[in-house]
């Protein structure tokens, strides 16, 4: 696609988002609108475009921008730094490495939600390993963010027993609710919506699960909401946006209990039952004791 | 140890044992030796053979002479066993097995013809192709990939993949190494090259599943010496030779067994030529030199070959400017001078490059003149006399085998990568401590830098720095002298102290001989071998009037002194000269030549010299019928045997001669003084890109420079 066209297209989008300003009170002005992508790179539009198939965000090599590039430094918190040395307290000293994806976890939530390439040279430094080790491991989970995120990080469960209980419903909602597409971040930079394969929430599906960077690293969640219909997963959303703590878990029910009630189980147990423990116990007691009164009868 | 470390492990040391240097006894254990309680019998297609315990069902395999095709398997790297391509069948296995990575058990019946077999490569080439562009006509692998290769015996006639091909971006790695990333089939070899192998851990792989891709991640180009290397062990076309990129392919070219001649490992290459050209330089497998690696500089330097040539006889007109002329006229010129000069004055100066048959033709003639003054470049002070005391006396292979190394005054790394290599694998893998007086540079391991001062060195060599305790609890201690120390003038004072360290610290021990020098061009070896220095009636004392330059860049000559150049390349040297003789580059002379350790080596010419320019002893054969003292010697064999009775070891190529220790006596005679501290150790590569006539002149080697400064500004 032309680079023009690329743009115009971004503009459009941006445009349109814009047009639903009802989202956000904030202002919304177009620059603001840009997306996690450059529209100015064409490569990165063209990834934007396909993104609807790949699961992890973004490209594998780094370029160099002005607010992420090789020339930065970064490094832990003061106030993280004790978790880091926990972290690292739990593997041997010639297995530092280990560590790298706890550090690299702790140094998202530090980030409001993305690594950038001087996180994760300070991440080997303190791993004593070689750079590229740590550019593998970000790069390989989809978990690790290396563009700038939203405050929050809605991730709507793709994989089957979701899609069949309607995560598409919900994930067609969440779009229309944010005025974005999947992998997009909103403009005002509150939500960014992303799609997760299974997260072992099958009973209660479907689910979405989000990552909360808005209180940095003592105030970071990431939580299930569960049951949900594009209704409450909507609802959901607007409670995280107003600052409230929706439900976490399951919507309509305590756990993943049946919705209608016990359906097996409901009376009590007819048996067999196994051996009471406490009576063989008891009874062996009262043996052992009546065999020592009687051998003290006997001496006497 | 996890089941594949022990596979890994095991395999490693089968094939020490198979290739190891050492290897000459235990080669004999083979299928035949059996029963070897170390050893275990398995069956391959119906026939059994006894294999070590422990190694792969790819190596009993290959044992068996069945060859399983592989791409990721590599037997200098690691296992990754991520390909697939080497499955074959073993008995009661429900699945196919990977066999790089799958050790032996005894009694395995392994299976490498039947449907399972088959059907399981098919499968995998057809996985590998899906994503594989089908641009085999305009790739430079083309006609030697394995891919392209395997895929005529695996590969299906038509493709069942309807979708996109995905594509992947191109990786700048800088001016030696070509990428085309959308033809790489994620083998890793590379990646594994670049960790385990050259020890610049920059290249991963990024990304997972259709995502990934080999690669920096951040756009870094390769900084090693050993680069070029991947070019060898990619199996496809993703990694390919820049500047051979689109001038050959590769079945038009015609190899030469060759010497390359930029370090002092004498590494074994193959010349590529077509017609009269060199279209590329790649390595021969030698396990005992160079493994199957070369550096950057003797695989890319080649470029060269055809800039800046001497390819016609000139003679300095009265104008002051070189004029083109006959050969019969020049060669009469000089023999004049030769005639006319008193034999005191003349001095003779053999190049850095100089193959031994040239350089014994013009010690021959010298000699017949009455001269004696002939010094190897830059090495006027440097004795001859006893082998060991400029030798690499543990041998290269021996280097893996060491725990102590003390480096004085050299930097491996840049003056000779590919001993690098077996450096590192003593370190990392033997565990051995390297410590350094000299310069303070990376290694590519963990290394210890004292000092660079001669009076570290001389704390060293009289015991009271500490680390001579830990030199003399060392089992193979190894002492490295840099080339630079041979070529300072005080180096007979540090070389004393140094020879008399090594009897004191056990350096030298019983038949481990750990004093090595390591030279940093392919001539100096051999001019020392036959004694290409300054006999024992030359002096000083007359000044030269005549200087013979035999493609010598750097000697001295005073104002007025007549200069005669012999070489190939129009560079420091040739400008200064009154005569140019056109000589013949390493490519295009048969000629001998010795390694730093002492082993005489053959390259063979892959094409003729340039232009009117001839092979270096011809020459001088014709020279010295000018001046009146004919050489007795017509043929190369003749000059061979010559060369054999002045040092017997040219009689055995391709060995190493033990050499002598001769306890301290080497410079009993010398006077114990103290050093010039006044000069630090230094390396004599300051470049690694550029340190000889034709690898100054290459313009490959120009880029690879300008990018490396680049790199580090």
């Amino acid at each position: 696609m032309p680079r023009a066209r690329a743009l115009a297209r971004a503009l459009a989008r941006a445009v349109d988002a814009t047009a639903r300003v009802a989202l956000d009170g904030a202002s919304m002005r177009a620059t603001c609108a840009r997306t996690m992508t450059k529209p100015n790179d064409a490569r990165a539009v063209a990834t934007a475009r396909t993104r609807a198939r790949a699961y992890s965000v973004g490209q594998m090599v780094h370029r160099d921008v002005p607010e992420d590039n090789s020339t930065m430094t970064w490094t832990f918190e003061a106030s993280v730094r004790p978790k880091v040395d926990a972290i690292l307290r739990r593997y041997p000293s010639n297995y530092k490495r280990s560590a790298m994806i706890p550090l690299l976890d702790l140094a998202q939530q530090q980030n409001k939600g993305h690594l950038t390439l001087a996180m994760m040279n300070h991440i080997a430094d303190v791993l004593e390993v070689a750079p590229i080790r740590v550019y593998e491991v970000a790069t390989f989970y989809s978990m690790f963010n290396r563009q700038k995120m939203g405050k929050l990080h809605v991730m709507v469960c793709g994989t089957t027993p979701c899609m069949l209980r309607g995560s598409r419903e919900i994930e067609k909602a969440l779009e229309e609710w944010m005025g974005v597409k999947k992998f997009e971040t909103t403009a005002c930079g509150t939500f960014t919506l992303g799609e997760m394969e299974c997260m072992g929430c099958c009973v209660n599906a479907p689910m979405i699960a989000v990552a909360d960077y808005r209180n940095g690293v003592e105030g970071y969640s990431y939580n299930y909401y569960e049951d949900l219909t594009p209704q409450t997963a909507v609802k959901v959303c607007e409670a995280l946006k107003a600052g409230k703590s929706p439900r976490v878990g399951s919507q309509i029910r305590d756990k993943a209990e049946p919705i209608k009630g016990l359906t097996t189980l409901t009376g009590d147990p007819s048996g067999p039952f196994s051996r009471d423990l406490d009576q063989i116990k008891a009874d062996v007691d009262a043996a052992a004791a009546a065999a020592a009164a009687a051998a003290a009868a006997e001496k006497k | 140890m996890t089941r594949l470390a022990v596979a890994r492990k095991a395999s490693r040391e089968a094939y020490k044992t198979l290739f190891g240097a050492r290897a000459g006894a235990m080669r004999a254990m083979s299928a035949e030796a059996a029963p070897n309680p170390d050893t275990v019998p398995v069956t391959v297609n119906g026939q059994e053979v006894h294999v070590p315990k422990g190694v792969t069902v790819l190596y009993a395999c290959e044992q068996a002479g069945v060859d399983v095709p592989r791409f990721c398997y590599h037997h200098k790297l690691s296992i990754a066993g991520n390909c697939r391509m080497c499955l074959v069948e073993v008995e009661k296995s429900p699945k196919p097995v990977a066999s790089c990575a799958m050790p032996v058990m005894p009694g395995m019946n392994i299976k490498t013809t039947t449907d399972l077999v088959k059907k399981a490569r098919e499968g995998v080439m057809e996985f590998l192709l899906i994503n594989h562009p089908l641009d085999c006509p305009i790739c430079d692998q083309g006609g030697e990939c394995e891919l392209q290769d395997q895929s005529y015996i695996f590969g299906s006639d038509r493709s069942r993949f309807t979708e996109y091909k995905r594509a992947v971006e191109d990786k700048e790695l800088g001016p030696l190494v070509k990428t085309v990333m959308t033809r790489c089939i994620h083998c890793t070899r590379c990646v594994r090259f670049s960790t385990e192998i050259a020890g610049v851990q920059d290249m991963g792989i990024t990304g997972r599943g259709n995502q990934a891709e080999v690669g920096t991640y951040i756009s870094k180009l390769l900084a090693s010496e050993l680069s070029g290397n991947v070019i060898d062990l990619c199996p496809v076309g993703a990694l390919t030779s820049k500047p051979f990129a689109f001038t050959a392919r590769s079945w038009e070219l015609e190899g030469t067994p060759s010497i390359d001649v930029t370090d002092g490992l004498g590494s074994n290459i193959r010349v590529d030529t077509r017609g009269n050209e060199v279209m590329r330089i790649v390595p021969r497998a030698n396990e005992e030199v160079n493994e199957e690696w070369i550096s950057d500089k003797a695989r890319f330097s080649y470029d060269a070959l055809k800039r800046q040539r001497l390819d016609r006889p000139m003679v300095r007109g009265s104008d002051g400017k070189l004029q083109e002329t006959s050969w019969e006229f020049a060669l009469d010129y000089v023999a004049e001078k030769l005639k006319a000069t008193e034999p005191d004055a003349i001095r003779a100066v053999a190049g850095k490059l100089c193959d031994a048959e040239s350089m014994i033709s013009l010690k021959d003639m010298m000699n017949k003149l009455g001269a004696s003054h002939t010094t190897p470049e830059g090495m006027a002070n440097v004795s001859a006399d006893v082998r060991s005391s400029y030798l690499f006396n543990s041998n290269l292979v021996g280097v893996e085998d060491a725990d102590y190394v003390l480096l004085i005054g050299t930097n491996p790394r840049t003056e000779a990568p590919v001993l690098n290599v077996r450096l590192r694998r003593a370190v990392i893998a033997g565990g051995a401590t390297v410590t350094s007086v000299g310069p303070n540079a990376d290694l590519s391991y963990p290394s210890t830098h004292l000092g660079d001062t001669t009076a570290t060195l001389e704390e060293i060599t009289s015991g009271k720095h500490a680390v001579c305790e830990a030199i003399k609890a060392a089992n193979n201690p190894m002492v490295i002298v840099g080339s630079e120390l041979l070529r300072r003038a005080d180096s007979k004072i540090l070389l004393k102290k140094i020879h008399a360290m090594c009897d004191e610290l056990g350096v030298v021990k019983g038949d481990w001989n750990g004093f090595n020098v390591l030279h940093d061009a392919g001539g100096t070896v051999g001019a020392l071998d036959i004694g290409f220095v300054p006999g024992t009636s030359a002096s000083n004392d007359v000044p030269a009037k005549l200087v013979y330059s035999l493609g010598a860049e750097e000697f001295d000559a005073p104002a007025g002194a007549f200069i005669v150049y012999q070489g190939h390349h129009g560079a420091q040297g040739a400008s200064k000269a009154d005569v140019i003789l056109p000589g013949a580059a390493y490519t295009e002379k048969t000629g001998t030549y010795v390694n730093t350790e002492g082993r005489a080596q053959v390259a063979v010419a892959s094409m003729g010299p340039v232009g009117q320019a001839k092979e270096d002893w011809r020459i001088l054969r014709a020279l010295s019928e000018f001046a009146g003292v004919p050489l007795p010697y017509n043929t190369h064999e003749q000059v061979h045997r010559r060369l054999a009775e002045v040092a017997p070891h040219f009689a055995k190529l391709n060995e190493v001669e033990a050499t002598l220790w001769m306890n301290g006596a080497t410079y009993a005679h010398e006077k114990a003084r103290k050093a010039d501290a006044s000069i630090p150790f230094k390396s004599s590569v300051e470049n690694f890109f550029m340190t000889d006539v034709i690898s100054k002149t290459s313009a490959t080697m120009a880029k690879c420079t300008e990018a490396r400064n680049e790199m580090n500004a």
